[in-house]
């Protein structure tokens, strides 16, 4: 596995002699950043002034509970063949979950690549196979690709529910609420390994914080906290990128022409942050047999409310902490998790619950 | 019979089932005793403490890189044994087929427990096959029973763990884990990860034998070594500390668990102990481990503490402090 640049002792030492005169605030918005600064316990060695806080970056969490009831809906028809990645598998909907529906008897399939999904239409063609495709722009493109295959090898009886969505247009909406707090941003690794770092300056320029797009291990996250550190102690905002050996400015051309191809953005709702205009991926219309909820006539489905104590949509704001939720480690943990920030392993809840 | 299919009637216990049992498993894991035919083995021992254990098993696939269900199914009960101090002497065996199951592969599998029984001196002395209809079981689940003599003054047990004691693992952990799941959803690692399936009744005696106070043994299969330890904890109502740098982690299953978004803590292991060694012992113990095939990467990761009681934490490689807790639920892949 490739290594970062730097030591973990160095990045600690300087950071620990930096003098920024006042509490700084470090967002990041990508679920395996969440994960990794749990597990690696991070926040243990940081000095008092830099505060880490999580943001929407898990693609279950913010997945709204209107679509979880849609995903939910069909997996109920009895002709329909479920695949996902298993992070949704235990989401809590007012039917239950994927997995106690597929308890009941329903057809659904955890697969590791969109790919798999056309595999299991081909092999089973008096299915309906209907992939889940949950995720940022990383997941995309293989979501594309997998749709290009289902055309070249003409699968009517693919189809994908299309909950995609896009990081940039969700870390405008947080830099426009005035109740979030964040000084700058972690951006995530993989994400930009496929849009590259361009897609960042409104950040500095119009919003005057600070980004940094950061690797994944302990080192790189470290460092990338570092370079953000000094840029808000100079008050000299731009875009850096600690993460050269896997995201290049310009990102993957390759993956955003085949994304370009086959999506085009439209307004989703966000769970945590409602509406956000142009900030999913749905099929082109030329795609539209696709398309399940074209395919399968699927309604707008209203949402059965959450717990009322579950306080999922604040953490996703990074405006709560997990230990201030009244339902964390009690009724809600990995196993029968209330809200969504407990059921992925790279939700915030969870990745508290596994490593405090 | 090569070319045939297993047929319902090959479970209905008249001709077909007595041409199955002895072509196939007299074959592969004859022994006087199995070869009675009797409606039970009758076998002596001469113990006053017998150990004795089940595990069923329903991999998938049935064939993955390093083994098989066959071998796995002797492995598993095998080891179950011997962290009990057990010496496994006698097994049985449970097959549930699937019809339309090529009967090369039971053969196949067939052979592997055989080999793998003889590798780990036990003997097969009772068995039972049942057919179920296509779609009721998946291929083949097996179960395995076993007995095991556990010499009188030997105590193997977590309320003997005291602060102080070492933790040594008999090898990388998360590879078998990884080698199933990569077999299974067709994820081309390349190399593949290989399972670490391997019975080690012989690692065990050679660690005992040799003189080391062995204080508590787990097979960290299901779980993982996060989870095993946890119980362990839990067990004794000691702390566990545990350093990252020091448990032996294959690179290639480390790349693959990132990928994936796993931990390899929380992986199955088939052919892994951890054993809870006095301190003083602990070198000489680690140095007869590592003298075994499946014990060459052994290392000494950790200890057991007086403070955090019954819960265990490990240092990072940062220097910052986790706790690991017992496996919550299935590790599930994430998304990106």
């Amino acid at each position: 596995m490739l290594k970062p640049r730097i030591s973990e002792a160095t990045v600690l030492d300087s950071l620990k002699k930096m003098d920024i005169g006042k509490t700084v605030r470090i967002m990041e918005v990508c679920g395996t950043h969440t994960r990794a600064i749990a597990k690696s316990g991070i926040k243990q060695l940081l000095p008092p002034c830099i505060e880490l806080i999580s943001g929407p970056g898990c693609p279950v969490c913010v997945t709204h509970q209107q679509d979880i009831e849609k995903v939910l809906q069909l997996a109920l028809e009895p002709r329909v063949t479920i695949a996902t990645f298993g992070d949704m598998m235990k989401v809590p909907g007012s039917t239950g979950s994927l997995r106690e529906i597929r308890a009941g008897g329903a057809d659904i399939r955890v697969v590791y690549s969109p790919i798999d999904a056309v595999s299991i239409a081909r092999q089973n063609p008096d299915r309906e196979v209907v992939f889940l495709a949950v995720g940022f722009e990383t997941t995309a493109p293989a979501v594309a690709a997998a749709v290009l295959q289902a055309v070249q090898s003409n699968a009517k009886n693919f189809s994908i529910l299309c909950m995609l969505k896009l990081i940039i247009p969700a870390m405008a909406a947080l830099l426009n609420d005035p109740e979030i707090k964040a000084d700058g941003f972690l951006c995530p690794g993989h994400v930009s390994a496929i849009i590259g770092t361009e897609p960042y300056s409104f950040i500095p320029e119009k919003y005057g914080k600070g980004c940094v797009v950061s690797g994944f291990e302990p080192e790189d996250i470290l460092e990338s906290i570092h370079l953000l550190a000094k840029q808000i102690k100079k008050e000299e905002y731009k875009v850096e990128n600690q993460y050269t050996r896997g995201v290049r400015k310009e990102g993957n051309r390759t993956a955003l022409a085949l994304m370009e191809k086959f999506f085009e953005p439209h307004s989703v709702l966000w769970r945590g942050l409602g509406p956000i205009e142009k900030s999913g991926l749905k099929l082109k219309p030329h795609f539209a047999k696709y398309d399940a909820k074209e395919k399968f006539g699927i309604s707008e489905v209203e949402a059965k409310p959450s717990r009322a104590e579950c306080i999922c949509d604040q953490i996703l704001k990074g405006k709560k902490r997990p230990d201030q939720c009244p339902l964390f480690g009690r009724s809600c943990d990995p196993d029968s998790p209330q809200g969504p920030c407990m059921v992925s392993s790279e939700g915030t809840c969870a990745a508290e619950f596994y490593n405090a | 019979m090569n070319d045939e299919k297993i047929l319902l009637s090959h479970g209905a216990g008249g001709l077909k089932t007595q041409r199955l049992i002895r072509e196939i498993f007299h074959k592969h894991l004859g022994n006087p005793c199995l070869q009675q035919e009797l409606d039970a083995a009758l076998i002596e021992v001469s113990t006053h403490k017998l150990a004795f254990s089940t595990d069923s098993f329903v991999a998938k696939p049935i064939f993955f890189p390093g083994g098989d269900i066959g071998k796995l199914a002797v492995c598993g009960t095998v080891n179950d044994l011997a962290v009990m101090g057990a010496k496994p002497l006698y097994l049985t065996l449970g097959l549930i087929i699937e019809e339309g199951l090529p009967i090369k592969t039971l053969e196949h599998l067939a052979y592997s427990i055989g080999q793998t029984a003889i590798k780990a001196k036990v003997q097969i002395v009772a068995g039972d096959t049942k057919v179920v209809e296509h779609g009721a079981c998946d291929k083949i689940y097996i179960n395995t029973s076993g007995v095991g003599s556990v010499p009188p003054e030997l105590d193997i047990s977590p309320r003997r763990m005291a602060p102080g004691d070492k933790i040594i693992v008999s090898g990388p952990v998360g590879n078998h884990g990884m080698a199933v799941l990569a077999a299974r959803e067709g994820l081309n690692f390349s190399p593949p990860p290989v399972s670490d399936c391997a019975c080690l009744n012989d690692l065990v005696d050679g660690v005992i034998s040799g003189g080391a106070s062995v204080k508590c043994m787990r097979d960290p299969t299901r779980g993982g070594l996060a989870t095993a330890l946890a119980e362990l904890a839990e067990q004794s109502g000691l702390g566990i500390r545990v350093f990252e740098k020091d448990v032996p982690v294959d690179p290639a299953v480390k790349a693959a668990c990132f990928m994936l978004g796993l931990d390899p803590l929380y992986m199955a292991n088939e052919g892994r102990i951890v054993f809870i060694v006095e301190s003083t012992d602990a070198r000489d113990a680690l140095q007869e481990i590592q003298k075994h095939y499946a014990g060459r990467g052994a290392c000494i990761i950790g200890e057991v503490v007086g403070e955090h009681a019954g819960k265990v934490v490990m240092e990072t490689e940062l220097g910052t402090l986790r706790f690991l807790h017992m496996l919550e639920a299935d590790p599930l892949p994430r998304i990106c």
